[in-house]
C-alpha cells in the first residue's frame, strides 16, 4: 500500500533527474534570497550555476546548528514572513531555539510526507490515529496530526501526559494507531497493567515511535507488551519535523527517506568527507522543496548509514538505519534535546555554584531519568539543611524552566567528579539503547 | 559568649564518617559534642570540638567542605522542665531557633544545649537577661 505510488516508487533514474531539477532550483533560490548563503557559496566560490549533477553538491558547504542560532530567529528564512505561516521551534544551546517556518506549500508537503509516512507504517483511511506526541512548539504533535488528517484517518490530538486518561480513552474510542515516543509506549502499557487493564485487548495495531533513540530489543518488548507492530519514525524540526524517513511495515529494516524531498548524504563526522554506502557516519540532508527555510547539506549529527539496495515494499527510496548515536554531545532525554553545555551555563549562572557537574542519564521504568550531581564547596555549603535542599531545589527549577526537562539535583563532595586533562566527562548514560 | 562550631558537608554514602572521626582523632582532636542532620543525599555533621583550627584544617586538607558557624551554648539545670523555661524565653523574644541538641555534662548535674540563631547577639542578650547560663567558648572546649 501507498500513498502516493508514483512517488514512492518512482524508478531510480527518474527520482535522480528530479533530485537534480529541484536542487538546482534550491540553490538558486538560497542564494537569491538569504544572504547567509550568498555570502556562504561566494566565499567558497561558487554559483548555483555549479550544480550540473547531484555529485556537484559535494562541493557545497555545510550548514550547521550553529549557522542557525547565529541567524535567529528569521535569518535563514528564503520566504517574506507574509508567506509565513506556521512558526516551530526546538531547543538551542543559549536558551534561544532552533526557528523554523513554514509557507502554506510546506504544510502541504509535510502532511503528504506525514501520510505518506503513516501508510507505509501500516495505517489508511478508517484508522483511529492516537496522537500523543506534544503539540506546540515541537513539530511532532502537529506534524503527525496533519498528517492523519491527509490520510483522512481520525486522528485523536491527545498529546503527550496524563497517562490514565490515555489509556481510558485507547479504549473507549478504540484507537487503532498509537503515535508518541518508544519510552512512553513502554510507561503506558505499565501504567495499564498497574490499573489492571490488558493492553493486549485494546484495538491497537500499529505504533508509529519517534524523537528519541531506541533499539530492536525496545522493539521486542514495546510489541510484546503493546500487542501492536512497533514502526520507527525519523525526523526533525530543521529539517520538517516527523516524516523525513520512516520504516516500512513490510521489511521493518531501515527507514525510507523521502528522497524526492530530502537529499541525503553520509559524512564522516571528522573529514566532512561523503561515505560510501553502508558506512555509518553522519547524517547530512539537503532540502530540495522547502520555501521557508530550505537547508543546503544540514549536519544532522545523527550517526547512521544508507542503503541504496531494493527494499521488498516496492518503494525506491533509499533507507537509513536505525540512529545509533550522535557525532555531538546532544542527549536526547523523554524526546527533548539536551546539550549538557546548556545545563553547565544554567549551573554557571547560579551563584556560588561550581563548573564542575555530572549528568546521570538513566531509564528507569521505561521513563528517562536525569541527574545533575553539583559539588558543594564552601561557598554554597550551609550548616542549616534548609540552605542546601533550596540550592538543590533552584537547580532544578532552572534547569527545568529553560530546558523542560525535569532533573533531580544531588550535591555531593567537592573533588568527586572526576577531572581530567583534556575533556572533561561530563554524562554517564545508563540507558540500554 | 559564642561558641564555634564546625559543619562538614558529606554525601550518603558508607564510611564517610568514620573517615572524619579517624582524621581528628589522628590529629588528637577530642569532639565535646556533635549532631548529625540527615536528608535521603547528603548530611551535615556538625561538631564542638577542643580545638577547632586544627579540626578546621585538617579536614579541609582532605578534600572536606567545612564550615564555621557561631552557636550558643546554654546550661540547663538537668530536671524536668529545665529546656522548656529556655525556649519560652526566646519565643517570648521572638527569636528562631535554626537546630538545636543537647549533652549533658559528665560530671555535673547539668545539661548543655546547643543552639543555632539567626540573630546570635539577641538570643545572648535575652538569655542573660533572663539568668540563664550561657557558656563561652573556651569553658566548652575544654569541658
Amino acid at each position: 500500500m501507498y500513498f502516493n505510488e508514483e512517488f514512492e516508487t518512482l524508478p531510480r533514474p527518474a527520482l535522480e533527474a528530479l533530485q537534480l531539477k529541484r536542487l538546482q532550483a534550491v540553490v538558486e533560490r538560497v542564494y537569491a534570497n538569504v544572504p547567509f548563503y550568498k555570502a556562504s557559496f561566494d566565499r567558497s566560490g561558487l554559483k548555483p550555476a555549479d550544480v550540473r549533477s547531484l555529485d556537484d553538491l559535494q562541493r557545497f558547504p555545510f550548514t550547521t546548528k550553529q549557522d542557525m542560532r547565529d541567524s535567529y530567529p528569521y535569518g535563514l528564512f528564503a520566504a517574506p514572513l507574509d508567506e509565513v505561516v506556521r512558526i516551530h521551534a526546538s531547543s538551542g544551546t543559549t536558551g534561544k531555539p532552533t526557528v523554523v517556518g513554514y509557507t502554506h506549500k510546506d504544510i502541504d508537503t509535510w502532511s503528504d510526507l506525514m501520510a505518506r509516512s503513516f501508510v507505509a507504517a501500516g495505517a489508511h483511511r478508517g484508522d483511529i490515529i492516537h496522537n500523543a506526541y506534544g503539540y506546540g512548539l515541537f513539530t511532532g504533535g502537529l506534524g503527525a496530526h496533519y498528517g492523519a488528517e491527509r490520510l483522512g484517518a481520525s486522528v485523536i490530538p491527545i498529546s503527550g501526559g496524563n497517562t490514565k486518561r490515555q489509556i481510558m480513552i485507547m479504549q473507549d474510542f478504540g484507537s487503532t494507531i498509537l503515535t508518541c515516543t518508544p519510552s512512553y509506549s513502554l510507561f503506558m502499557a505499565e501504567e495499564a497493567r498497574a490499573e489492571g487493564i490488558d493492553f493486549k485487548k485494546l484495538k491497537l495495531r500499529v505504533g508509529i515511535f519517534g524523537a528519541e533513540p531506541w533499539s530492536e530489543a525496545m522493539r521486542g518488548e514495546i510489541e510484546e507488551k503493546l500487542n501492536l507492530a512497533a514502526i520507527d519514525i525519523y525526523g526533525l524540526s530543521e529539517i520538517m519535523g516527523p516524516g523525513v524517513a520512516i520504516e516500512c511495515i513490510e521489511a521493518k529494516n531501515g527507514l525510507h527517506i523521502w528522497e524526492d524531498h530530502f537529499i541525503p548524504e553520509i559524512i564522516d563526522p571528522e573529514t566532512g568527507r561523503r561515505l560510501p554506502q553502508g558506512e555509518r557516519g553522519e547524517l547530512v540532508i539537503t532540502t530540495i522543496t522547502k520555501q521557508g527555510i530550505p537547508l543546503i547539506r544540514y549536519r544532522t549529527r545523527d550517526i547512521t548509514s544508507i542503503s541504496y539496495e531494493p527494499c521488498v515494499c516496492g518503494r525506491t527510496h533509499a533507507r537509513i538505519s536505525r540512529m545509533s548515536g550522535r557525532s555531538d554531545d546532544m542527549l536526547i532525554i523523554r524526546g527533548v534535546n539536551v546539550f549538557p553545555s546548556q545545563i553547565e551555563s544554567i549551573l554557571v549562572g547560579i551563584e556560588g555554584v561550581e563548573p564542575h557537574y555530572l549528568l546521570i542519564v538513566d531509564r528507569k521504568d521505561n521513563l528517562d531519568t536525569l541527574e545533575v550531581h553539583v559539588e558543594v564547596d564552601e561557598r554554597l555549603f550551609s550548616d542549616e539543611i534548609k540552605v542546601l535542599q533550596l540550592l538543590a531545589k533552584r537547580i532544578e527549577k532552572e534547569i527545568k524552566d529553560v530546558l523542560g526537562v525535569t532533573c533531580t539535583a544531588k550535591l555531593v563532595e567537592p573533588k568527586t567528579i572526576q577531572r581530567s586533562e583534556g575533556k572533561a566527562k561530563r554524562v554517564i548514560d545508563n540507558r540500554k539503547l | 559568649m559564642k561558641v564555634e562550631q564546625i559543619s562538614i558537608f558529606i554525601e550518603n554514602k558508607s564510611g564517610r564518617l568514620a573517615e572524619i572521626t579517624r582524621i581528628l582523632g589522628e590529629s588528637g582532636i577530642n569532639i565535646r559534642a556533635l549532631s548529625l542532620a540527615d536528608t535521603s543525599d547528603f548530611g551535615i555533621l556538625r561538631l564542638i570540638v577542643n580545638d577547632v583550627e586544627t579540626a578546621n584544617k585538617v579536614l579541609k586538607e582532605k578534600g572536606f567542605t567545612v564550615n564555621k558557624t557561631e552557636v550558643v551554648a546554654v546550661e540547663v539545670p538537668d530536671r524536668p522542665g529545665g529546656l522548656g523555661a529556655i525556649l519560652q524565653t526566646l519565643d517570648s523574644e521572638q527569636i528562631n531557633v535554626e537546630y538545636m541538641y543537647a549533652f549533658v555534662e559528665r560530671c555535673g548535674g547539668n545539661a548543655v544545649i546547643i543552639f543555632r540563631f539567626d540573630e546570635v547577639d539577641k538570643a545572648i542578650n535575652a538569655l542573660k537577661a533572663n539568668n540563664f547560663s550561657v557558656l563561652a567558648g573556651e569553658r566548652l572546649y575544654s569541658m
